[in-house]
């Protein structure tokens, strides 16, 4: 009985979550333009999407965005890390409470914050300064995923390959950087996923002239999203869902990934 | 080594203090956005909190996040629950169906359910065909209640999630042996050692839900405007940044205000120091 | 001691097609404080929590004063845990965690604090009530652990490796501590270890368990003298076990050597196993005074003995004796008819 109840509520609450993707998948197959009616079934807008400049030029720059945020945020975030990490109590607490500080603030705040300081310093808005937002956003998450590496790891190692004739250079690239590449790898999936998904810190600092596929979609939203917006977000939702079931199928530690 | 840390240190200092500081130096001026030499010193933008469209927006956000945080708390907290408690198999699977909605993206999640409930949406479609009443909460606060939901309860469960996967089995044969039976070892033991995470769950759907703009704006329409919607109408359309910033300072009062409720909370209820 | 209390019948649990306990029929009596001794993996783990509750078994049933208990669930036994690594609640202090099982029960405020107060007596902690639990060292936290159970009253307590984690010299000490406490509160004490040496200085009955199996149930004296079988001669202290030949009653032979045993009842000609205690060889110094003759290849020093290995023409006998006899000497060694214990082979 408890477990038909349990089973009953787990499948409510997964209709509740999947029905509004389903819809989105199911409105990238409909033939008919509008959102309500149901023309038939057609692969027309997966062509379109193909053909689309905006929406292309808006998904080369979202992955551009993403991808250098990610590795610039990745090696600040790594070099910082291991910088904090040696700091004594009272600077490390000091600078973990600013690392803290863009993690805990509203995305609303981060935005127009840097919008404030991006204007008032006559930075023009645009990718140059989105590029700066989503590395201001993305480095303390890679330097949370760090640092606890960092403190697992165990502290005569390094010494050990300093006594065995490393330099210290060499310690860090041959016994550091290896012990904490587990670490380096979440924190960057973590940057990356951030950049990729971010609208609000974008929103504020975009101007313009750059056009990201959250910015895309926010403004098509309230006229209607064109339907080749669902065929491109189809692909990438079955890309990330067959990532994950091939992750989850090869380790365990799928769910780590995960979050 | 430490050395390294140092160049990070200056770049929060540039990116992201002295935004902060420009906003509360912005919020409590007025004049010329462009012009520092128009800039008064003024609690004016504060003040004007006093009128009643602004004290309704507070109201408005606050009630909805409040609300939102709830619901999530009473939906979630079960979710959570059976997944800690499922067969170790299907735990990770669980896990993962929980969590791939979030992949797709979030404005077009909340662009879905605008299709859904409008007036002529599946929902109401549905509705119609059963031959009840449609709904006509879109655009309005119970759509922009619904998104919100919709939107943050994985942040809900999944804080709750790794507290009770955490709480080791011979807690609750401990608690079951020394006479309590399910419900007793719920509310004696499981349930205050989970205290950390809903705690963590709530500040982290109240904080998005209070800031939201995208939500109120794409499901509440005009009728539903949140301080987030201020904050974005003043820094964009209106360019009234003073006002925007105090809008700001005031949003990030009221989140620290409820972190540090938050946080009195989650202290541990035994009684006594520790002696070590 | 007193009448049977508790009775396990014919119990089989299996995990995954692994039969980890294999129809064990057991009683435990009244104040008797019995131990479960065996290899991890033997099953004594498993069949105290099938009498805890913590698990059902496969087949077989438990009787408690007559009454079957397997319908019971664990929070309507009168029955109490002491658990592995002692899953104390986090989230209570000291008073919190004793106090846990009176709250359920609805007992008095001012009841529970005296209930609470002795028991805290009992386990020398008076001042700690109001510690964190993760305040306390390994062994405050044990002692609180049998105080959270033992104010209950229950019949029986179940300790699952209660001292496991404890180090050498503490683990000695509670030892002793817990013998008095259950002498002086006078309940059933069903004690499961690895810990040959704690099973025999504690226990009142031993049972022997490898594979899911009862190997052999009796006193400490019992167990260490006249082992059943090859493996609790192996696992019980240390020996030398041989193959031998039963040509008669109270004649045996191996090393191609006839001694005069104790033993009788087996067929003439059975093949037996024989386990004498490395400290009931003694050792002659003219080897020809000796039943087996031998050469001293190592010696270490204990303490209370002297520990050789002598090697003869057919094995290596470990033995203990306080005098000591120089690496290299050529020695004999005797064994008395009593120290030879003669074991039925196979039987596990």
């Amino acid at each position: 009985m408890m477990k038909f109840l349990k089973r009953a509520y787990l499948g409510i609450i997964f209709l509740f979550l999947y029905t509004p993707i389903v819809v989105l998948i199911a409105f990238s197959f409909n033939s008919s333009k509008s959102r309500g009616q149901w023309g038939g079934f057609t692969l027309k807008w997966y062509l379109d999407m193909l053909g689309d400049r905006q929406i292309r030029e808006a998904l080369v720059f979202t992955i551009v965005i993403a991808v250098l945020s990610t590795v610039l945020s990745t090696v600040f975030g790594t070099v910082a890390a291991i910088g904090v990490h040696n700091l004594g109590r009272v600077s490390k607490t000091a600078v973990l409470n600013l690392n803290n500080l863009p993690v805990l603030n509203p995305d609303i705040i981060t935005g127009v914050a840097l919008m404030t300081l991006f204007i008032s310093t006559g930075l023009p808005l645009g990718p140059v300064a989105m590029l700066i937002a989503h590395i201001v956003f993305s480095t303390p998450y890679v330097i949370l995923a760090v640092l606890p590496k960092l403190r697992q790891m165990n502290r005569y190692t390094a010494e050990a390959a300093m006594d065995l004739g490393a330099t210290p250079a060499m310690a860090l690239r041959k016994v550091i950087l290896p012990e904490i590449s587990p670490g380096i790898i979440s924190g960057a999936l973590m940057a990356f996923t951030m950049s990729i998904d971010d609208f609000v810190i974008s929103f504020f600092t975009a101007g313009t002239d750059a056009t990201n596929l959250s910015i895309l979609i926010y403004s098509m939203a309230k006229r209607g999203v064109k339907p080749s917006i669902n065929a491109l977000s189809t692909v990438m939702f079955a890309v990330v869902v067959i990532l994950l079931l091939i992750i989850n199928k090869r380790s365990d530690k799928g769910e780590e990934l995960l979050l | 080594m430490r050395l390294l840390a140092w160049p990070y240190v200056g770049w929060m200092a540039v990116f992201v203090v002295v935004p902060l500081l420009l906003v509360l130096v912005y919020s409590f001026t007025s004049g010329d956005i462009h012009d520092v030499s128009t800039w008064q010193f003024t609690a004016d933008n504060f003040a004007r909190f006093n009128e009643p469209t602004y004290l309704k927006v507070m109201g408005d956000s606050f009630v909805l996040a409040t609300a939102s945080t709830s619901i999530c708390l009473l939906l979630g907290y079960p979710v959570a629950m059976i997944i800690a408690r499922a067969d170790i198999r299907y735990r990770n699977l669980l896990l993962m169906f929980f969590l791939v909605p979030m992949w797709m993206n979030f404005l077009l999640r909340t662009y879905a359910w605008m299709s859904l409930l409008s007036p002529n949406g599946l929902i109401n479609r549905g509705l119609q065909a059963l031959g009840l009443p449609i709904l006509e909460i879109m655009p309005g606060p119970w759509a922009v209640l619904l998104g919100m939901v919709y939107n943050f309860l994985p942040f809900m469960v999944l804080p709750i999630y790794t507290v009770l996967s955490k709480i080791e089995k011979p807690l609750l044969e401990a608690s079951s042996d020394l006479g309590a039976n399910k419900f007793l070892t719920f509310w004696k033991v499981i349930f205050p050692l989970s205290i950390p995470g809903v705690v963590s769950g709530i500040t982290m759907v109240f904080m998005p839900a209070v800031s939201t703009f995208v939500i109120s704006s794409l499901l509440g329409g005009s009728k539903t405007l949140l301080i987030g919607d201020v904050i974005e109408q003043q820094f964009t359309y209106e360019r009234n940044w003073h006002f925007g910033s105090s809008l700001s300072i005031i949003l990030m009062i009221i989140i620290l205000l409820s972190m540090a409720v938050m946080s009195r909370i989650d202290r541990k209820p035994a009684e006594g120091g520790r002696a070590v | 001691m007193g009448k049977t209390l508790i009775e396990l019948k014919n119990l089989t649990k299996s995990y995954s097609g692994n039969r980890v306990v294999d129809n064990i029929t057991l009683s435990i009596r009244e104040n008797e404080f019995m131990t479960l001794l065996g290899p991890s993996g033997c099953g004594k783990t498993t069949t105290l929590r099938m009498i805890g509750g913590f698990e059902d078994p496969d087949s077989g049933s438990i009787l408690f004063e007559g009454h079957d208990l397997l319908p019971v669930p664990p929070y309507k036994r009168n029955i109490n845990t002491v658990f592995q690594r002692y899953a104390l609640f986090p989230h209570m202090n000291v008073f919190e965690n004793i106090a846990f099982g009176l709250r359920i029960k609805k007992i008095g405020k001012s009841e529970i604090a005296e209930r609470v107060a002795k028991m805290l007596r009992l386990v020398d902690l008076d001042d700690f009530g109001k510690r964190n639990v993760d305040s306390l060292s390994g062994g405050q936290q044990q002692r609180v652990a049998i105080a959270r159970a033992l104010v209950n009253q229950p019949k029986v307590l179940l300790l699952d490796e209660p001292l496991g984690a404890l180090d050498l010299k503490l683990r000695k000490e509670m030892q002793i501590e817990l013998l008095d406490m259950q002498r002086s509160v006078g309940i059933t004490f069903i004690y499961v270890t690895h810990d040959q040496e704690e099973a025999l200085t504690m226990s009142d009955t031993v049972v022997v368990m490898n594979q899911g199996v009862i190997q052999q149930v009796g006193t400490p004296v019992d167990i260490y003298n006249e082992p059943i079988n090859r493996f609790v001669a192996d696992f019980i202290g240390e020996s030398n076990i041989m193959e031998a030949v039963m040509p008669e009653d109270r004649v045996v032979v191996f090393d191609e050597t006839t001694f005069s045993c104790v033993d009788t009842g087996f067929a003439p000609g059975e093949e037996v196993d024989v386990v004498i205690r490395p400290e009931d060889i003694r050792i002659t110094v003219d080897p020809a005074d000796g039943q087996l003759q031998g050469t001293v290849t190592s010696v270490v020093f204990k303490g209370v003995h002297y520990e050789m290995l002598i090697e003869t023409k057919h094995r290596e006998y470990l033995v203990q004796r306080t005098m000591m006899f120089p690496e290299g000497s050529r020695v004999g060694m005797n064994i008395q008819p009593a120290d030879i214990q003669v074991m039925k082979k196979g039987d596990r």
